[in-house]
C-alpha cells in the first residue's frame, strides 16, 4: 500500500459528535477561565496583578551585561547595586557570563542619569564588562503603553465582533467573541502560571493580538462551512449541522495547526531568549484557538440559535459560495 | 479553471520577477550589489535597532519648565518696570503656572493692571489684537498674570520644532552616523541612532539645554549672606563647578547670553595650556560685553551654563570686539562638546528622557543569527510536512506559492525600507507557515467537491471559487489585529505588525493566484483523469 501522499490515508470523513461533549467542555472552560482570571488578577495590584510585569508596563530599567570570557559574579553585582540606593534592584544570571539587572530609579531621580550611574559603578566593581542591552522606560510612557496595550486588546475583540456581524450574523459574532474572550483570558492565565519564564510586556500583548487573529481565522473557517451547510440542510437539527461542519473542516484544521506548530517550535528552540516568550505564548494560543472554535464558538450559536427559514431561501450575499 | 485568464498569468509572472528583483540585493554580497547596473534596485532589508544595534531615545519636552522659565523672565521685567515707575509692591513670585504680586497702594492697582496689559508678554499674531497673557486683578490688591492657554500651546509646539532643529544641528556637528529624528505626538521627540555604541555621549550632546549666560556676581552680598541663604532681591544663588566656591550669588539679569554667540571653538589657554572654549559674539553682544567690562573692572562675572557656574573670572580690563574665552574644568573632549553645543544653540525648552532602548551591535548580530536559523528550520519543517501530506505535485505547488510569497514579502520590505525587527522575523515565519492554510483550504475544497460527485474539472474550479470567500474572511481577521498592533506600542511591535500585514496581502495573492496558474498549467500539460490528492 502506498503511504504517500499522506492525505490519501487520512480518514475521508470523520463523524465525531463534538456537540455531545460540549456541555462537559464548556464547564471545563468556565472553570479554566475563572482560574485564569484569578491567577492573572491576584493580588489585585496595579499595574499587572499576578503577571510578571515587564518594564514596558511597570517602568524602570533593565540592563543586560556580559563579562565574557570570565564567569559573572552575581553576588558582587548585588552588593554594588545595594550601595546605590536603587528601588527594587534584582539581579539574575543569564548564562555563564551574562546577567540581567533590573531596578527602579530612586524617587525623583532621572532614570536615564541613574542608568549611567549604575553602569559606572558596575564597571568599577566588575572590571571587564560590556553592556549588551539597556532599556529605560519612564513612568509616563509605561502607563501609556499599558493603557494602549489593553485598549488594543479590547479594540481587536470589538473589531472582530463587528466584522463577523457584518459578514455573517450577530449570533455568529457573539459566538466568535465568546471564543476570543476564552482564548485571551486563558492565555493570560498561562502567562501567570509561567511567570518565572514569561514576562508580560508589549511583546506579550503583540502575541495575544496575533492569537486573536489566528483564533478568529479558525473560527471564520468553521463558521463559513457552517453557514453553507445551514443553507444546504434546512431541516437538519442545528447540533448536527454544527457537528457536520466541524468534521468536514477537521483535516484542514489539523494540517494548518500543524504547520503553525512546526514553525513556532522552531522559533522557540532556535530564536534565542528574546523570542522564547513570544513563541510559547503563540504556541499555546494556536492550540487554545483551535479548541475554542470547536467548543466555544459553535456551542454558543447552538445555545443562542440562528435564524433559519424553511420556505424562502436565505438572503445570500454571495451565491457562488 | 482551466480557462486561464491571461491577466492572471501576467500578474503572477510580474509579481515573481519583481519580488526576485527586489529581494536580490539581500542575497548578493555588498560588493556585487554596488556594481549592479543603475536600473536595478539596491536597497536591502532595513534592520531595526534590535537587529543592527543602536540607541532609541524618546525625549519629552518639558513644557511646564518652559512656561516657568518664560514667567520668571517676565517677572524680572515686571520688577524692573514697577521700580522705574516707583510703584511699591510685594510678593512678586511665580507659582502654579502664573505670576502673582500684591500692589501696596490700593489706588494704584488699576494703573498697574493697565500698565502690565500693555507691556507684558507679546502681541498675538493676526488682526484680532490682544496679547498672549491675561492680566487680572483679584481681591486684596493682588494681580495675577498668566499665559492665554492657546497662545502658550502654540508657543510650546514651536519650541518642540525648534528643539528638533537644534538637535539636528548638534548631531550634524558631532559628525556621527546620521540618526533619525522624528516628532512623536504633541511634545515628544524620538531619536534613533543606529550603531551608536556610546549612548551616554549622545545623550550629553542631545539632552543638554546648553543655555549660556554671563551674569555679574553680586559683590555686595557677603559670604555670610550666602551661607545664611539671604539672597538680595533680583539675585539668585547658582551652584558652581569651578572648584573654587561651591556656589555664587549672581544678578538674575543676564545682559549677555548664548544667543549672541556667532562662533565657538575648542582651544588652549595661552598661559596655562589648559583646554578652553573660545567664542566670538555678534555686534549686539560685543557692544554690551564692552560696556559691562568697562563699567565693572575689578569685579567678577560668572559664566553660567544650565544654572551652573563654569567659572567666575575677575574683569581685568575692557574687552572690545566681543571675543573671549571660557576657562573652566575642561578636558579636550568636554571643551569640544561644549563648543558644539554653543555653536548649535541652546534648546528653547528643556527635555527629559522618557524611554531609552539600547542594543549592543553584538547582541543584534546574535539576534539576526538566531532569527535566520529559526526561519530556515521552521520553513523547512513546513515544506517537508506539506510534501508529506499532499505529495510532490500538490505539495510542490504549494511550496512554489510559498517561495513566491517569501520573495514578495522580502521584496516589498526592501523596496519600502520598512523596518524588520526581531519580532518581525517571528511574524514572517508565522505568516509563511500559515500561508499554506490557503492552499489547504483550496485542496480540501477540491476533494470535497470531487467526493460530492462532480467531475474533476468542475471540482477544481469550485475549489477555487468557493475557497476564495473563506480565505478572504479568514485573512481579514489578521489585518484587523495587525492594524491595532500598529497603533500601540514601540518600534519592535510595530515591526511585527508591519511584517504581518504585508504577509497577509502577499499570502492572499500568492496562495490563490500562483496556485491557480500552476494548477492550470499542470492540467493543460497532463490532462489528468484523477486528482492526485483524491481518493
Amino acid at each position: 500500500m502506498n503511504f504517500w501522499p499522506l492525505i490519501k490515508i487520512l480518514p475521508v470523513r470523520t463523524h465525531i459528535r463534538f456537540v455531545r461533549w460540549s456541555r462537559l467542555f464548556a464547564s471545563l472552560s468556565v472553570l479554566a477561565i475563572i482560574g485564569s482570571l484569578w491567577l492573572t488578577l491576584y493580588p489585585f495590584k496595579p499595574p499587572c496583578g499576578g503577571l510578571a510585569c515587564g518594564i514596558d508596563f511597570k517602568g524602570g530599567t533593565v540592563v543586560e551585561l556580559s563579562t565574557a570570557p570570565q564567569p559573572v559574579d552575581v553576588g558582587k553585582i548585588r552588593d554594588a547595586l545595594d550601595s546605590l540606593g536603587l528601588g527594587d534592584p534584582q539581579v539574575q544570571g543569564a548564562g555563564p557570563s551574562a546577567a540581567l539587572v533590573r531596578f527602579q530609579a530612586p524617587n525623583g531621580a532621572d532614570a536615564s542619569a541613574t542608568l549611567a550611574r549604575v553602569e559606572a559603578k558596575l564597571t568599577q566593581t566588575l572590571g571587564q564588562v560590556k553592556y549588551t542591552r539597556a532599556d529605560v522606560v519612564g513612568p509616563k510612557v509605561s502607563s501609556e503603553l499599558l493603557t494602549s496595550g489593553l485598549l488594543g486588546l479590547g479594540l481587536a475583540i470589538l473589531a472582530m465582533l463587528l466584522y463577523i456581524w457584518f459578514r455573517f450574523e450577530l449570533q455568529f459574532g457573539l459566538g466568535a467573541v465568546a471564543a476570543l474572550f476564552h482564548d485571551v483570558i486563558l492565555t493570560f492565565g498561562m502567562i501567570a502560571v509561567f511567570k518565572q519564564y514569561i514576562e508580560f510586556d508589549l511583546r506579550a500583548v503583540a502575541a495575544i493580538l496575533t492569537i486573536i487573529g489566528y483564533s478568529m481565522n479558525d473560527t471564520v473557517v468553521v463558521f463559513d462551512r457552517f453557514r453553507e451547510n445551514l443553507r444546504k440542510f434546512k431541516r437538519m437539527p442545528l447540533g448536527e449541522v454544527i457537528d457536520m461542519s466541524i468534521n468536514e473542516m477537521l483535516t484542514r484544521t489539523i494540517i494548518t495547526s500543524m504547520t503553525a506548530v512546526l514553525a513556532l517550535v522552531a522559533l522557540a528552540l532556535f530564536g534565542g531568549p528574546s523570542l522564547f516568550g513570544l513563541s510559547v505564548i503563540l504556541l499555546f494560543g494556536i492550540g487554545i484557538g483551535t479548541y475554542s472554535s470547536i467548543y466555544i464558538a459553535a456551542p454558543v450559536i447552538l445555545l443562542w440559535g440562528v435564524k433559519r427559514s424553511e420556505e424562502e431561501p436565505e438572503i445570500v450575499t454571495q451565491p457562488a459560495r | 479553471m482551466m480557462t486561464l485568464a491571461r491577466w492572471k498569468v501576467i500578474l503572477v509572472v510580474l509579481a515573481t520577477v519583481l519580488g526576485l528583483l527586489f529581494t536580490l540585493p539581500n542575497l548578493l554580497p555588498a560588493g556585487v550589489v554596488a556594481k549592479l547596473p543603475p536600473f536595478m534596485p539596491k536597497n536591502t532589508l532595513h534592520l531595526g535597532l534590535d537587529l543592527q544595534g543602536g540607541s532609541d531615545l524618546l525625549y519629552s519636552v518639558d513644557t511646564v519648565a518652559l512656561r516657568n522659565e518664560r514667567l520668571t523672565n517676565m517677572a524680572e521685567d515686571i520688577r524692573t518696570q514697577l521700580r522705574d515707575k516707583q510703584i511699591a509692591f510685594t510678593d512678586l513670585a511665580v507659582a502654579g503656572g502664573a505670576i502673582g504680586l500684591r500692589v501696596t497702594d490700593p489706588s494704584q492697582v488699576n494703573t498697574v493692571v493697565n500698565l502690565l496689559r500693555q507691556s507684558v508678554g507679546a502681541p498675538l499674531p493676526g488682526a484680532a489684537g490682544g496679547r498672549d497673557v491675561n492680566v487680572t486683578a483679584g481681591a486684596d490688591q493682588r494681580i495675577r498674570i498668566a499665559f492665554v492657554p492657546e497662545a502658550f500651546d502654540a508657543e510650546a509646539a514651536r519650541a518642540v520644532e525648534q528643539n528638533i532643529e537644534v538637535i539636528r544641528r548638534r548631531i550634524d556637528q558631532m559628525g556621527t552616523k546620521e540618526p533619525d529624528i522624528a516628532r512623536r505626538g504633541k511634545d515628544r521627540i524620538d531619536i534613533q541612532a543606529a550603531g551608536e555604541s556610546d549612548p551616554e555621549r549622545l545623550k550629553r550632546v542631545i539632552g543638554q539645554t546648553a543655555k549660556l549666560t554671563f551674569q555679574m556676581v553680586d559683590e555686595t552680598a557677603s559670604p555670610e549672606d550666602l551661607a545664611a541663604g539671604r539672597v538680595p532681591p533680583g539675585d539668585e544663588v547658582v551652584a558652581s563647578t569651578d572648584g573654587i566656591q561651591p556656589s555664587y550669588i549672581v544678578k538674575r539679569r543676564a545682559p549677555v547670553s548664548g544667543e549672541m554667540l556667532t562662533n565657538a571653538q575648542p582651544g588652549f589657554d595661552q598661559t596655562t595650556g589648559r583646554p578652553v572654549v573660545e567664542f566670538r559674539m555678534n555686534s549686539v553682544g560685543a557692544r554690551r560685553f564692552a560696556d559691562i567690562t568697562r563699567q565693572n573692572i575689578g569685579k567678577r562675572f560668572a559664566i553660567v551654563l544650565d544654572k551652573k557656574v563654569i567659572s567666575a573670572p575677575v574683569i581685568q580690563g575692557v574687552i572690545p570686539g566681543g571675543s573671549g574665552q571660557i576657562t573652566g574644568n575642561f578636558t579636550q573632549e568636554s571643551a569640544n562638546d561644549l563648543s558644539v553645543l554653543l555653536r548649535a544653540g541652546a534648546l528653547p525648552a528643556p527635555m527629559k528622557v522618557e524611554e531609552q532602548r539600547t542594543v549592543g551591535a553584538e547582541l543584534g548580530a546574535d539576534a539576526v543569527k538566531a532569527g535566520t536559523t529559526s526561519a530556515i528550520v521552521g520553513l523547512l519543517a513546513t515544506m517537508v510536512f506539506m510534501l508529506a501530506i499532499y505529495g510532490g505535485l500538490f505539495g510542490g505547488i504549494s511550496l512554489i506559492a510559498l517561495a513566491v510569497n517569501a520573495l514578495m514579502i522580502i521584496g516589498v520590505m526592501s523596496a519600502t525600507q520598512a523596518t524588520l525587527t526581531l519580532p518581525g522575523i517571528a511574524g514572517l515565519i508565522l505568516t509563511l507557515a500559515v500561508a499554506v492554510d490557503a492552499n489547504v483550504l483550496i485542496y480540501e475544497r477540491m476533494r470535497d467537491e470531487l467526493r460530492a460527485g462532480r467531475t474533476l474539472i468542475a471540482s477544481m474550479d469550485a475549489g477555487f471559487a468557493r475557497a476564495w470567500g473563506t480565505i478572504f474572511d479568514a485573512n481579514m481577521t489578521h489585518i484587523f489585529s495587525a492594524l491595532i498592533m500598529f497603533n500601540i506600542g514601540s518600534g519592535t511591535v510595530k515591526g511585527f505588525a508591519w511584517t504581518l500585514s504585508i504577509g497577509v496581502l502577499t499570502t492572499v495573492f500568492s496562495a490563490v493566484l500562483v496556485t491557480q496558474v500552476l494548477l492550470a498549467w499542470w492540467f493543460r500539460a497532463a490532462r489528468p483523469k484523477t486528482l492526485p490528492i483524491g481518493h
